[in-house]
């Protein structure tokens, strides 16, 4: 089973750099990564998405050895949303974008952008939603396709930056 | 008062502690060279910037201060390299800094620009591209903190020439360092203690491992308590020897593939391992599926990555050794174990025939011999810094450690050249004491130059050069393993006696085991850096040897000598 991590991490030139360079290093191998912002300015949230070939455990230890790694949790069996954007352009003639724009639909799916012999259509949602509609679209033709790879956020209020909150406490403590 | 870039890291390196550098100069870094002429800080031109590397990291494991190494950006900076892997390796606190080009000229392939935190990336625990003047007083705390901390380990800062030459106003930042993503685990919680406790009453064939950890947090006398008061007997690592003196009647030595074969033995054999402050190296386990199979295994550890790394354990303690140990001495009874010892006392009895300490004298130079006519010379005293290879292990094997911090090698990366800086280094952490380097033909060919650095500052080092004319460990395996095809492991060198000479350093050669007491005692009287050359048996073996890839305890045994 993949392994969803996610990473805080400040957000300083060449962060991504010592990401990558961990996991060839110790060569986990990576599904995909996303990085953005965060609520907190200077801090990044990555997600890093691990097949099940790594262990994941080794994986937290890892990149919560970096220096600029504020926090990081593996919410694979957390209650947790995880979604993922993909824009598809599909090969479309006019009288065939009925049939694309109902299909998008299904999966709440829309068509974002129309040319004369293609559509894009924009689809959110998970890995396997997404895999669904690809299927129903691949007989008509698609042309291209690209996926951000997953985000995940923990559901709740308490959720998240699990390190971070224990040592704040544990520091407070002190 | 305003003050350069340069002048504000040597303001931040002198509040740090810092009065010995080892460095060379060149372009990018002249601003620093420049500025340290005005602080109480000795700089130590070493021969190549490998040498300030290692020397840095030998000034560390012998002070137990951050050690420090400063080279010019490109060719200087890409010198160190070796030096900065050897101490990640073997978690040594270092702090390396390196000129760097202007930051308007980084990207552009300029004179002598190489994208050095990209080199030292994953040789570093931390590193930092400084590109203006503001940065440098964080950025310098930063690094001493991230070295000295949890598990130690090297920091490099590149630094842009334009940082070194701006100018602002300094003000030290006081109060201590904090960082958002940094916090190394203290103290174990009290309920995996508890859990601890429990196996520990439980185990009646414990061993102890004993790494540098023990050394790093300074829980030797810990170590010895909770030995003591659980009767466990402790093995050590290459590094971790010294941490319980060798004479005591609990340790068993070495551990590993060239341990003791009774250590190794007892630790197969054991049913509960403690693992304090060492990382389960495949040169310690031999083959992991075959590793001390009946043991449950408690792993007091710093550092989280290294937790179930190699070996899976039954309960990791976090936290730094001197704490956990504190803390859970007194939480223990007395124990004993008289059925296990006395397993152990036997194969220990067995190892003691086999060993070439009890061989007859048959004329021949043994490196183990003049390994043991040091120790007697020294008293078991001196600081002992080695090459890499058999000569190495014997070392480990013969000098034995009565004291932590006593023995300076590179275990973890296992860098041939690492003696004669590292010794440099040491002398200047601890000039009162005996500095010995032991070192082989080869790995001192490697780094040799750093004689010239050993005499222009007049450094105390005594080195006894085990000379066999082979890369003897290479040898050693093609003797083993490729039916004696010494492909590339024959090795000529100079006339060792006229190359140190020619250096200005007095030098004897030693043929005959008889002679090897006086050419040590001609060292010791002699002031300054002394090299004995010893023309050692060619192709003799380091034993006990568990072969790559066997079993802990399926170990090559020394034969029995010849009638
Ligand atoms: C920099 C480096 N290159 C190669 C090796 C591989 N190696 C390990 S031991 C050894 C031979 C060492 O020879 P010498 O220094 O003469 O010591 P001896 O084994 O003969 O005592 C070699 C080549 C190494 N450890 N380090």
């Amino acid at each position: 089973m993949d392994h969803t991590i996610v990473a805080l991490v400040e957000d300083k030139p060449g962060v991504l750099n010592r990401v990558a360079s961990l996991f060839r290093r110790r060569n986990f191998n990576i599904k995909s990564l996303n990085v953005g912002n965060s609520e907190t300015p200077d801090v990044s949230r990555m997600t890093i998405v691990v097949d099940d070939s790594v262990d994941a455990s080794k994986v937290e230890a890892n990149l919560y050895k970096l220096v600029n790694v504020v926090d990081v949790q593996d919410v694979t069996d957390q209650p947790a949303v995880i979604r993922e954007l993909a824009l598809i352009k599909v090969a479309a003639t006019p009288g065939q974008r009925a049939e694309v724009a109902s299909l998008a639909s299904i999966f709440r799916g829309s068509i974002v952008d129309v040319a004369s012999d293609s559509v894009v259509v924009q689809i959110t949602g998970t890995e396997d939603k997404i895999a669904s509609l690809l299927e129903l679209l691949n007989p008509l033709g698609v042309l291209e396709m690209v996926r951000t790879g997953n985000i995940a956020m923990m559901r709740g209020a308490m959720s998240g930056k699990r390190y971070y909150q224990e040592k704040q406490t544990v520091n407070s403590g002190q | 008062m305003k003050l350069t870039g340069a002048e504000i890291m040597m303001e931040c390196l002198v509040k740090e502690g810092v009065d010995t550098i080892f460095g060379y100069p060149g372009g990018a870094i002249m601003p620093v060279h420049d500025a340290m002429l005005k602080y109480p800080v000795h700089h130590i031109l070493t021969r190549h910037e490998q040498g300030a590397s290692h020397a840095a990291d030998g000034y560390a494991r012998a002070s137990g201060k951050v050690g420090v190494a400063i080279a010019t950006s490109g060719p200087g900076a890409t010198n160190l390299v070796t030096g900065i892997a050897t101490a990640m390796m073997d978690s040594v606190p270092i702090v390396c800094i390196t000129g760097q080009v202007p930051v308007h000229l980084i990207g552009g392939d300029a004179f002598q620009e190489v994208d050095v935190t990209g080199v030292t990336l994953p040789i570093t625990k931390h590193n930092y591209l400084v590109t203006s003047v503001e940065e440098i007083p964080e950025v310098v705390r930063e690094a001493f903190h991230i070295a000295r901390s949890g598990r130690p380990g090297p920091v490099l800062i590149d630094f842009c020439k334009n940082a070194q030459l701006g100018e602002m106003e300094f003000e030290y930042p006081e109060g201590e360092v904090s960082l958002l993503g940094y916090h190394p685990p203290e103290r174990a919680p009290k309920a995996d203690l508890e859990e601890a406790v429990k196996l520990i009453e439980a185990a009646e064939r414990p061993v102890i491992l004993a790494g540098h950890g023990v050394q790093m947090s300074g829980a030797m006398e810990e170590l010895r308590m909770f030995a003591t008061k659980t009767n466990t007997p402790v093995a050590m690592t290459l590094l971790g020897l010294g941490s319980l003196p060798a004479s005591d009647p609990l340790s068993l030595g070495m551990m590993g593939m060239h341990g003791e074969a009774y250590a190794n033995e007892a630790i197969q054999n054991s049913d509960l391992l403690l693992a304090f402050g060492m990382r389960f190296d495949d040169r310690v386990t031999g083959l992991l599926s075959t590793y001390a199979p009946k043991a449950k295994k408690i792993h007091v550890e710093i550092d989280a990555t290294e937790v179930h790394k190699n070996v899976a354990v039954d309960l990791p303690l976090m936290g730094d050794l001197k704490n956990v140990l504190t803390d859970i001495i007194p939480m223990l009874d007395e124990y004993d174990h008289p059925q296990w010892m006395s397993e152990i006392a036997e194969w220990k009895a067995e190892t003691k025939e086999r060993s070439i300490m009890s061989w007859r004298d048959d004329g021949k130079l043994y490196t183990a011999h003049a390994i043991r006519a040091l120790w007697n010379a020294t008293e078991g005293d001196s600081l002992v810094v080695t090459g890499v290879g058999q000569h190495q292990m014997w070392a480990a094997q013969y000098y034995e450690f009565e004291k932590p911090y006593r023995l300076l090698t590179s275990g973890g990366a296992g860098t041939m050249g690492y003696g004669v800086p590292a010794a440099l280094g040491a002398w200047f952490a601890k000039k009162e004491e005996d500095v010995w380097l032991i070192d082989g033909d080869g790995s001192f060919q490697m780094t040799q130059s750093e004689l010239a650095t050993l005499v222009q500052e007049g450094a105390n080092v005594k080195i006894a050069l085990m000379n066999n004319s082979f890369l003897g460990m290479v040898r050693q395996w093609q003797e083993f393993f490729f039916d004696k095809r010494y492909a590339a492991t024959p090795i000529t060198g100079p006339d060792f006696v006229k190359l140190a000479e020619a250096f200005g350093v007095p030098a004897k050669r030693v043929e005959k085991p008889e002679d090897a007491m006086d050419a040590i005692k001609f060292a010791q009287e002699t002031p300054g850096p002394v090299l004995i050359e010893f023309r050692v048996e060619m192709e003799e073996a380091v034993y006990p040897m568990v072969p790559a890839g066997a079993p802990l305890n399926e170990m090559l045994r020394r034969p029995i000598q010849e009638e």
